[in-house]
């Protein structure tokens, strides 16, 4: 008897974990079809309207706008700055190492609202204007960290024999950096890349102590949150969440297919 | 066998790795033995490299010092400002009046032993949930690979879509007329007018909720490396699975729990969306809260940049204290 209860605890407790874990977002989910009017909070009707007019709460649209062009410039600045981190850091010898990997480490452990507000009181300190910049810069100095300890595990799983190799065979440094070490790379520098980018999008406490009066998606959602959400920010956040499945699913699929050919070389 | 699952050094002819000495163990840049003969382009190439090395970490590092030390140092700085006699909303002037510490500490340590205090619960909480997650994942269901996959996409399926949406559906869950009060009163576990939105209890369980990816997703990694041998020669020298469990799996997976404790402790004292949406305006205020109603409808700078500073060394200390006790070397 008490062997049948342990056998089964764990999975009842993962499964109940499992059911905890989804239970909010099959909410978005439905409710991104509710025929909601102004305040999205109790089920009305089912509706496409929603999905076919997205931009129906015109404000929606125009902080999803400003999320991505911010996600896709500060992913962009912070890809280069980390990778560059990453490969220095591993391939390279300094000094001051242990220092180095601290200063990547810190803003990982340090809470949001303390990164926010110390950027905060230095924009105030000199006298900067808050807006789509500072976010930008708030964002890219939150992402360098995921970025470089994303990519740093791969370029330490990388043979650094395989650039000798490419110099030995009279390949320049940067030759050999473009056409070896780049896309052994990539896998990493795209994985680091969707993680900052989504690290970005879904930000909201660093973004709120430094966006002066630029709404991002998650702060118009924030806001609109004592009001009442439209649905249509639902369906932004459902199709966020198809995406993201899709590209995941995909990686998989292509990392898998990877394996086999290498495996049948 | 292909060159990128190849072992590192199998196909080394005999001798380089001398050469190579420890330096190629970290996977550092080799060849720096005093015995190779190289030519004198290629040592200066070598040291080329070297130099490359900072130009490479050089603008990353410029960003940071720019943009996460500096503010710090800002943040300390402005903690200490003082609003001279008869400037306007917003004005300080720099100074070391020490005594704005005193004055929000006197003020607001209740909210900030309430965060510490409900991160901690929130933590313990998602320990309890998250380790049976990782473990069903990647002990019981080991060499299951498309069940796996699919189960750890769904651990990290909430990172998918917004936190903010996510957290507001929390509240529409444990809303009044929503099903869990509903089945909760039936049980009578609730009495007929009790409620979950806005108290202590949404707050925390949001925490938990939005955090458990953390958690779950180190002891995952950890647990996947675990030898599922040793569970078996427990079970053959008449242990019973709990005292396995105590003495074999729990021990070796200390590595995952400490960093998931971390990663989910950290942020989620200094978080303050759920207690925001889930919580209400008496018992449940965190220090994110007040830190942000300081700066933004208090104005006052030096009060707020305080607090954050309190909480940041506070963290610091508890992180420290943390891993000394029950740390182990693959942490640090």
């Amino acid at each position: 008897m008490r062997q049948t209860i342990g056998r089964w605890l764990v999975p009842a407790i993962g499964g109940l974990a499992f059911l905890f874990l989804l239970v909010p977002i099959a909410y978005v989910f439905a409710f991104s079809f509710n025929d909601a009017g102004r305040t999205n909070l109790s089920w009305r009707g089912f509706t496409l309207e929603n999905w076919q007019n997205p931009c129906g709460a015109p404000a929606v649209c125009q902080a999803l706008g400003n999320s991505l062009q911010i996600g896709a410039t500060a992913t962009i600045l912070a890809t280069i700055l980390g990778t560059a981190i990453a490969i220095g850091l591993v391939r390279y010898r300094f000094k001051f190492n242990a220092t180095a990997n601290m200063l990547i480490f810190l803003p990982l452990a340090t809470p949001e609202v303390v990164l926010g507000a110390s950027l905060l009181a230095q924009f105030l300190n000199i006298g900067a204007d808050l807006g789509l910049g500072t976010i930008i810069i708030a964002h890219t100095m939150f992402c360098i960290s995921f970025v470089v300890v994303t990519v740093k595990a791969r370029v330490a799983s990388l043979d650094p024999k395989l650039e000798e190799a490419a110099a030995d065979l009279y390949a320049s440094p940067m030759q050999s950096f473009w056409r070896v070490t780049f896309p052994l790379l990539l896998p990493g520098i795209v994985a680091a890349a969707l993680l900052a980018f989504a690290m970005s999008f879904d930000d909201f406490i660093i973004t709120n102590f430094n966006s002066g009066n630029v709404d991002t998606f998650p702060k118009f959602i924030y806001v609109a949150a004592t009001r009442g959400i439209p649905a249509q920010a639902n369906v932004i956040g459902s199709a966020m969440f198809i995406i993201a499945l899709l590209i995941v699913i995909g990686g998989q699929v292509l990392s898998n297919r990877r394996a086999k050919m290498l495996a049948a070389r | 066998m292909s060159l990128l699952t190849r072992n590192r050094g199998a196909a080394d002819p005999p001798g380089t790795d001398g050469q190579r000495g420890k330096g190629h163990l970290r996977g550092k840049r080799a060849l720096r033995s005093k015995t190779d003969l190289r030519s004198a382009d290629e040592i200066r190439a070598d040291r080329r490299r070297g130099r490359m090395g900072y130009w490479l970490i050089l603008p990353g590092f410029a960003f940071m010092l720019l943009f996460f030390v500096l503010p710090v140092f800002s943040l300390l700085a402005t903690s200490l400002y003082t609003k001279p006699p008869g400037a306007d909303v917003g004005q300080f002037v720099p100074a070391l009046q020490f005594s704005n510490y005193t004055a929000v500490l006197g003020a607001y340590w209740p909210e900030l032993f309430r965060s510490f205090g409900f991160a901690l619960v929130a933590t313990i909480a998602a320990l309890l949930i998250g380790y049976p997650m990782a473990y069903l994942v990647a002990v019981r269901l080991r060499g299951r690979k498309l069940l796996q996959g699919i189960l750890l996409v769904l651990i990290i399926a909430p990172f998918f879509t917004s936190f903010i949406l996510r957290t507001q559906a929390w509240k529409q869950i444990l809303a009044d007329e929503g099903p869990v009060v509903a089945v909760l009163r039936t049980l009578a576990l609730l009495p007929e007018d009790g409620r979950l939105t806005a108290t202590a209890f949404a707050v925390v369980c949001g925490l938990t909720y939005n955090f458990l990816p953390f958690m779950t997703l180190p002891i995952y990694a950890n647990l996947e490396r675990l030898d599922t041998r040793l569970i078996e020669a427990g079970n053959d020298l008449y242990a019973s699975p709990f005292q396995t469990f105590r003495t074999v799996t729990l021990p070796l997976s200390m590595p995952g729990v400490m960093a998931g404790t971390l990663l989910t402790f950290i942020p989620a004292s200094g978080d303050y969306i759920n207690a925001a949406l889930l919580g209400n305006n008496q018992d449940t205020t965190m220090i994110g809260q007040v830190i942000d109603s300081r700066f933004f409808r208090v104005v006052d700078y030096p009060g707020a940049s305080a607090l954050s500073f309190v909480l940041m060394l506070a963290i610091l200390a508890l992180v420290f204290l943390y891993v000394r006790r029950f740390g182990t070397k693959e942490l640090l």
